[in-house]
């Protein structure tokens, strides 16, 4: 039995209504409980700043084309290197860093659990190989429908109860999380060097719209009861004028479930543009956010970009080929049989760039303009929009009207005109943040109940202490405190045990990775669907029976079990 | 026993879908598999126990001897080198990566002495590939590049181009254009379409060529481009621009040849250029069954796919400085760590004499030419034979490999996990 009694520490935990209260924590055995014996080991917070543990909803960490992303970049593991130490493993990189490099960066900044964002189910193995090497965060995977064949054949005819087996089978397979929608039907049409430019264009060759597949995938997912959302990243990435394709899919979302959203669109950045061309991209934040205002059934991230160097790393694959046309530097493509493709590139966000600036402050505003912080989360869409360990910047703007100013002052011209950012007032307070950066995120994920995201009686210990006295601090002008502070968290305590102290960590991971078994009824079992099989058999070029991930991959493997629907 | 679906460890095309027949531990029937696969899994050149050689010849030794002798020579040594990896699977290739950091060792992999150059044009201009389900079911257009699949890939054609029926390619015969490039009549190049003869170290040009007329630009072309003729380069670009899916493969003819990494960075500029066109993808055809999943565990690991020193404390990678040959032939490593390779049968003479002279430990589960440079044989499990563990395909794909007898070898991954914990006082990675 362990003990741990946290004393003194300045609580915020939205999902229980907790704002600030001196509290004390006690944990027993990894868990939060009522009280300790006096035999517990005793950390005193000093009224520092504690929250849980930070949660990641949107995060490209590990696979293959994050990998493929440090494999490519020398120069990348040159800028960021650090030596073993105590139980620190050597590290490289900055905006793909190794895993460890991940782990321990992200533990720094107090977070304890990421959803990879992209997870192609043929090569969920390796994604699996490198939670391993991530230790100090739980993980989990979204799984990547957007272009997956027995889907589509399953959306053309319709057939909702056939689309949620095939999903079923395949997150099993995967052992993976929840669905992912990257660019819907235009990985498919990636295929042969096309990509679809709306939500009513058909898939070549499959006869399905995106606007068919986003919809029926919904209701396969609620059908399945499975925690998370469907995930969407929209149509038309990244291209002026896209906001239309954007508000038009806002526009096709039901209200299916009274827990949690019925979407989640990701990095919706880079799908908030105006105008037409890259001359006259302009900031459509304003009629995103007044759509996501009147939908509680849409959770979005913000996609936020940060100036400096980066590497985009997305299943989009034509997205990525067109940002090639635009920077010229390496690209890599991978596109992934019967199911989706993928793409990466490195940029530079650029002050000096009027687009670049417009899509920086595009970010903030959608932030600023959502009135309820539970449907925007803080994220860069890590490291497409910039490494993670920008957050802290990211929180210091968003608490900070004078920081944006300052951060305006430098922009490129002309920039001013085409957004609203330098209008808005509204300054974040510590609670909003707590919640774009936690409970939002466990709630939207459908891990409360898992015990995330909140620090009530039962739930994981997964906790961060920052030093940042929040009584004494006024985030509006001491902004570089408010960045210091998140940087770097005094404690980082995971599952009960402390494994960060000031940057450091200090113990061996033991992370968990959390997976979702989605029962069906008999009669809709894939492997027993002799179509499907055959299929399966034809033309992927792994047989069956070696797809699926063995149970060997997930060390510590938290499955969760769905009811069977009728 | 029929044991359905095994994967051939042998080549990086890992066919999974082998039929063993074994019987009393032995394995006794192959089927489905090429020649290479019969060979890999009937010929069993294993010794009994590790060996240590003495003044007069070997004596045999236990494993508990053979890992502390082998830790007391990694322990004293100033300039370590780790290297092979590529036969075995990623657990074992991610217990040398930590032992490597552990000690302050070079750590390398096969990719050295093949497709290293391939590794250093993409770290250039990217990658622009797929699985090889994607070539299956959607080229019509394949292209071989200095590489001889027939004989080196037996089944690549057949299981994921040439022959292989593919959802929008369902007369695969009839309907791919195979494209075959090599200085010599290869056995591949007699089932080619086209076959285009390049003099001796003429690849860059040509590939310069096809640049140049896929742009638009045919009129700046001699009437022969390094013994190829004009008309049929223009033939060969027309053709690529002209295919729904193009697929490039390359093997050490292109990545070995004059030019090098030169002519990759081009191979896949001209990759690029085409997808203006249509969609087309290059790949090299990977050698050894695990040489990829070296790759990627030393990648996600150090940030760096192979020829890793940690000697300064962090990961740090300069081919050519870092890379195991280089560190042997400058004479600079005084002792060394063979798992899973044969660099005494293919290194170049005067890396592969260091060897000789620098206490040298071989963990591999067959006896080979580097044994005979060896100080120490250590015998092991062969993975994918008498060993599980992943092994990633030429194309990124990962897969199991399945354990199908039992030989009582131990795995490499805890023989190497034991000297671990001998050079890190008892405790494991």
């Amino acid at each position: 039995m362990t003990e741990l009694w946290v004393k003194n520490a300045c609580v915020i935990d939205p999902l229980r209504g907790i704002n600030g209260e001196i509290m004390d924590i006690a944990i027993r055995d990894g868990r939060i409980v009522e009280s300790v014996s006096d035999r517990a080991d005793v950390i005193d917070a000093q009224r520092c700043l504690t929250l849980p543990g930070g949660i990641d909803s949107h995060t490209h960490v590990s696979g293959t084309k994050v990998n493929f992303g440090r494999y490519m970049s020398p120069e990348d593991m040159r800028a960021g290197r650090t030596k073993r130490k105590g139980k620190m493993h050597v590290t490289s990189g900055y905006y793909v860093p190794t895993t460890f490099g991940n782990s321990y960066r992200y533990s720094a900044m107090g977070y304890t659990t990421l959803l990879e964002g992209a997870m192609a189910p043929l090569e969920a193995r390796h994604t699996h190989e490198e939670f391993t090497a991530t230790p100090h965060q739980d993980m989990m995977a979204n799984t990547l429908f957007d272009g997956n064949w027995a889907v589509m054949d399953a959306v053309r005819e319709k057939d909702v109860r056939k689309t949620a087996a095939v999903v079923a089978w395949t997150l099993k397979a995967a052992r993976g999380y929840g669905i992912k929608l990257t660019n819907p039907g235009g990985t498919e049409a990636w295929g042969f060097g096309e990509d679809l430019t709306g939500i009513h264009e058909m898939v070549p060759h499959f006869a399905v719209s995106p606007a068919e597949i986003i919809t029926t995938m919904i209701r396969a997912n609620e059908l399945l009861k499975l925690p998370h959302s469907v995930h969407l990243h929209c149509n038309n990435l990244g291209k002026p004028g896209n906001y239309q394709t954007t508000l038009e899919t806002f526009d096709i979302v039901p209200d299916l479930n009274p827990d949690r959203q019925t979407l989640y669109a990701t990095h919706v950045q880079f799908h908030a543009y105006g105008g037409g061309t890259w001359k006259n991209i302009s900031s459509k934040a304003e009629e995103i956010t007044r759509s996501i205002n009147s939908k509680p059934q849409i959770v979005m991230d913000m996609g936020q970009i940060m100036f400096g160097r980066t590497m985009t790393m997305t299943a989009d694959g034509p997205m990525e080929f067109n940002l090639h046309c635009l920077h010229h530097n390496k690209w890599s493509n991978h596109d992934v049989e019967l199911e989706t493709g993928s793409g990466i590139i490195p940029v530079t966000y650029s002050k000096k760039s009027a687009v670049n600036c417009i899509m920086w402050a595009i970010g903030l505003e959608l932030a600023l303009l959502t009135k309820n912080p539970y449907q925007c989360l803080l994220e860069t869409d890590n490291p497409n929009g910039a490494p993670f360990v920008k957050y802290p910047e990211i929180i210091g703007l968003l608490m900070s009207k004078r920081y944006r100013d300052e951060e305006c002052a430098t922009l490129a011209n002309g920039v001013e005109q085409r957004t609203s950012l330098c209008a808005l007032e509204r300054e974040l307070d510590w609670h909003d943040i707590a919640v774009m950066t936690r409970a939002g995120q466990a709630k939207a994920l459908g891990i409360v109940n898992q015990g995330k995201g909140h620090l009530g009686i039962g739930a994981e210990a997964d906790i961060a202490i920052y030093p940042i006295r929040t009584d004494s601090v006024d985030p509006a002008r001491e902004y570089r405190k408010v960045v210091e502070g998140f940087q770097k968290t005094r404690y980082t305590i995971k599952r009960g045990r402390v494994v960060s102290r000031d940057g450091d960590i200090i113990v061996d991971g033991a992370n968990a990775t959390f997976w979702v078994d989605a029962m069906v009824p008999e009669d809709l079992k894939m492997e027993n669907d002799p179509e499907f099989i055959k299929r399966f058999e034809q033309f992927y070029t792994v047989r069956m029976s070696n797809y699926p991930v063995q149970d060997v991959y997930l060390p510590r493997g938290r499955r969760i079990e769905t009811e069977v629907f009728t | 026993m029929i044991i359905h679906d095994v994967i051939c460890p042998f080549c990086g095309c890992l066919c999974d879908d082998l039929e063993l027949e074994t019987e009393g531990g032995k394995i006794i029937k192959v089927q489905n598999g090429c020649a290479l696969a019969e060979s890999t899994f009937m010929t069993d050149t294993r010794l009994p126990a590790p060996i240590r050689r003495t003044e007069t010849g070997w004596e045999e030794i236990s494993y508990n001897e053979a890992i502390k002798e082998t830790a007391e020579i990694l322990q004293g040594a100033d300039r370590p080198l780790l290297y092979g990896w590529s036969s075995t699977h990623g657990e074992a290739q991610s217990v040398g990566v930590h032992i490597a950091e552990l000690i302050g060792a070079v750590i390398d992999n096969t990719s050295t002495v093949c497709h290293g150059p391939s590794i250093l044009a993409i770290q250039e201009v990217g990658h622009p590939g797929c699985t090889l389900g994607q070539v299956k079911n959607r080229a019509d257009v394949i292209i071989y590049w200095g590489c001889n699949p027939i004989e080196a890939h037996p089944r690549h054609m057949s299981r994921y181009t040439t022959y292989a029926t593919g959802f929008f390619v369902p007369d695969a015969q009839r309907e791919r254009t195979v494209i075959v490039v090599d200085t010599r009549r290869t056995d591949t190049a007699g089932i080619a379409d086209e076959f285009v003869q390049i003099e001796h170290g003429g690849d860059y040009a040509v590939l310069s060529a096809l640049r140049a007329i896929v742009r638009g630009k045919a009129s700046v072309i001699p009437a022969k481009v390094a013994g190829v003729s004009k008309e049929q380069l223009i033939r060969i670009a027309e053709i690529c621009k002209r295919a729904k899916f193009g697929a490039i493969f390359f093997g050490l003819g292109l990545t070995m040849s004059r030019g090098k990494y030169k002519n990759i960075r081009n191979a896949i500029e001209l990759t690029d250029e085409l997808n203006r066109h249509t969609k087309f993808v290059i790949s090299p055809l990977r050698g050894h069954g695990n040489v990829y999943g070296s790759n990627e565990v030393f990648t996600w690991m150090t940030g760096y796919p192979f020829a890793v020193d940690f000697a300064r404390g962090i990961a740090f990678y300069n081919p050519g400085e870092t890379t195991a040959v280089d560190i042997l032939r400058r004479g600079e490593c005084d002792a060394a760590l063979i798992v899973a390779s044969d660099p005494g049968a293919n290194f170049p003479r005067a890396a592969a004499a260091h060897l000789a002279k620098i206490p040298t430990v071989v963990i591999d589960p067959h006896m080979n030419a580097t044994t005979a440079l060896a100080r120490i044989h250590i015998p092991c499990t062969a993975a994918g034979i008498d060993a599980a563990g992943t092994a990633y395909r030429m194309d990124g794909v990962p897969i199991r490999l399945k354990k199908v007898i039992d030989r009582g070898y131990p795995d490499d991954a805890e023989i190497l996990k034991k000297i671990y914990d001998r050079l890190n006082g008892g405790k494991g990675p």
